[in-house]
């Protein structure tokens, strides 16, 4: 039987703050971030969106791509993240409550730092795939922090990718062709319990962890099917920052042209779980019959996802059906200043 | 603030937007309520309500209650929804500068309403949001 996506969602909030308006706070050059990093603003959210809230905006929107299709026969909710609102009680319960889906689900939240919302869909399109059920959601969602002044200040950013999965071929608009994961132990960026931001290993981060891991996930499923560079339409590597994803998929073989499709990061900054799978929300949008993607998450502590999907002749019904990911990307913005961003992001201590 | 049994009794209402039709009238009740105010009913069937509406009418709350501080200034608008039922909601994602007018088109998302202070439940339900 063959497995896909059958509905898929973005969100992103509306605010942003610009690089130039953290780089002076903190007596930083903005001019050599925005050509480090690649990296112009990012999303914001305001103090009433969260995981929960954006994942829910999300899988609405994912639900509307699948047609009509009774929310009761979705048989798993996973939902991803490194900021889910509880530290005990699952973002997923909210999620699918709202939803319509509960009682009859099964609901996890997962973790793997920036590839916890690819871990959901590998979940999902597994447990369709094995009859499990049904149907089965996955989602990827972020609001991350980095601590003020941090690198990580200038990237972390908010937004949601929710994706369905299902069996019934004529609902299927992208068919999953293959998965491979790649894992080690790699101490390259954590937060312990009870910390409001997370450490990372500064230059540890590139070659060890995210360009090994990620070539190694990409070679790997491309052996796998044997598939090369160029017979893909599309490919998305997750975006920590603008320059990452780039310079990762050319070492692999990618033109700029395959690339840029999915590459968000720099207008939305890293979004964390969210990333990958919103660089492909983006590529699902324009993407046309019988095209070849792939997507390559990386999730510090170190792994990292690969999924290759063919596109079906159904695209084209749903990619105007709700909210385009650039769409949302490019209009209709809302920026703050530093103060606000540090308000909304709680960053203030306030009186008793 | 409402407790942790208020707010699980409300959920249908608040994250499914779930109304109640009187089956003897029609009329279409959000909050759900037992006695149909029309027909004096008392039978009821769910529906779902639609999430796109326009402002009837808005407020800005300078000096908003405990809870709510941080949100300041609150905008709340009275909004039509496409069933034609009135709900009053927050309005999220104004700046100072976007004036809402009478009649402005908008949808309901799903927001944070509340918390009950850092170690509490956090509530959550609809706000109007601009539609784009
Ligand atoms: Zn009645």
């Amino acid at each position: 039987m063959s497995v896909g996506i059958v509905g898929y969602g973005a969100f992103i909030p509306r605010r942003r703050i610009k690089l130039e308006e953290i780089a002076k706070v903190w007596g930083a050059d903005a001019a050599s971030y925005r050509r480090g990093l690649q990296l112009h603003e990012k999303s914001v959210p305001g103090k009433d969106e969260d995981t929960i809230t954006m994942s829910v905006e999300a899988a609405r929107r994912a639900l509307v791509r699948a047609g009509d299709l009774d929310p009761a026969a979705i048989g798993a909710v996973y939902v991803g993240s490194e900021s889910h609102p509880y530290a005990v009680k699952p973002s997923g319960t909210v999620v699918a409550e709202a939803l319509g889906i509960t009682p009859q689900v099964h609901v996890a939240d997962l973790e793997f730092a920036c590839k916890a919302g690819t871990e959901g869909m590998f979940l999902a399109q597994a447990l369709v795939k094995a009859g499990e059920v049904e149907y089965a959601l996955g989602i990827g969602a972020d609001t991350s922090q980095g601590a003020p002044g941090d690198a990580l200040e200038y990237s972390a950013a908010a937004g949601a990718a929710a994706y369905l999965f299902g069996g019934d071929s004529d609902r299927i608009l992208a068919e999953v062709v293959a998965t491979y994961s790649w894992t080690t132990d790699t101490p390259d960026f954590w937060r312990r319990a009870y910390m409001h931001y997370p450490r990372h290993g500064s230059r540890f981060t590139g070659e060890p962890a995210y360009f090994r891991h990620i070539m190694s996930s990409a070679q790997g499923i491309m052996d796998k099917t044997g598939l090369k560079p160029q017979e893909f339409a599309h490919a998305i590597f997750h975006q920590p920052n603008g320059k990452f994803p780039i310079r990762v998929g050319k070492r692999l073989g990618f033109t700029t042209a395959q690339l840029e499709t999915g590459w968000l990061s720099p207008w939305l900054g890293n979004t964390y779980s969210g990333a990958s799978p919103m660089g492909l929300t983006a590529v699902l949008d324009i993407a046309r019959p019988g095209d070849l993607v792939l997507i390559t998450s990386f999730g510090s502590g170190a792994g990292s996802d690969s999924f290759v999907l063919r596109v079906t002749e159904r695209i084209s019904e749903v990619q105007d059906v709700a909210p385009i990911t650039r769409v949302q990307l490019d209009n209709d913005k809302i920026y703050v200043d530093y103060g606000t961003y540090a308000k909304l992001r709680g960053k203030i201590r306030m009186g008793e | 603030m409402f407790s942790p049994a208020r707010s699980w009794r409300e959920f249908p209402q608040r994250y499914r937007l779930e109304a109640a039709r009187c089956t003897v009238c029609g009329k279409i009740h959000y909050p759900p309520r037992l006695v149909c105010s029309a027909c004096r009913g008392r039978t009821f069937e769910t529906v779902a309500m639609p999430r796109e509406g326009a402002v009837v009418t808005f407020t800005t709350i300078h000096v908003p209650p405990k809870g709510f501080t941080e949100q300041s200034p609150l905008d709340i608008a009275i909004v039509e929804l496409a069933n034609g039922v009135r709900v009053m909601v927050q309005v999220a994602d104004l700046p100072e500068a976007d004036e809402l007018r009478i009649g402005d088109p908008v949808r309901l998302e799903f927001r944070r309403i509340c918390d009950d202070g850092e170690a509490g439940l956090i509530f959550y339900g609809h706000k109007a949001v601009r539609a784009r």
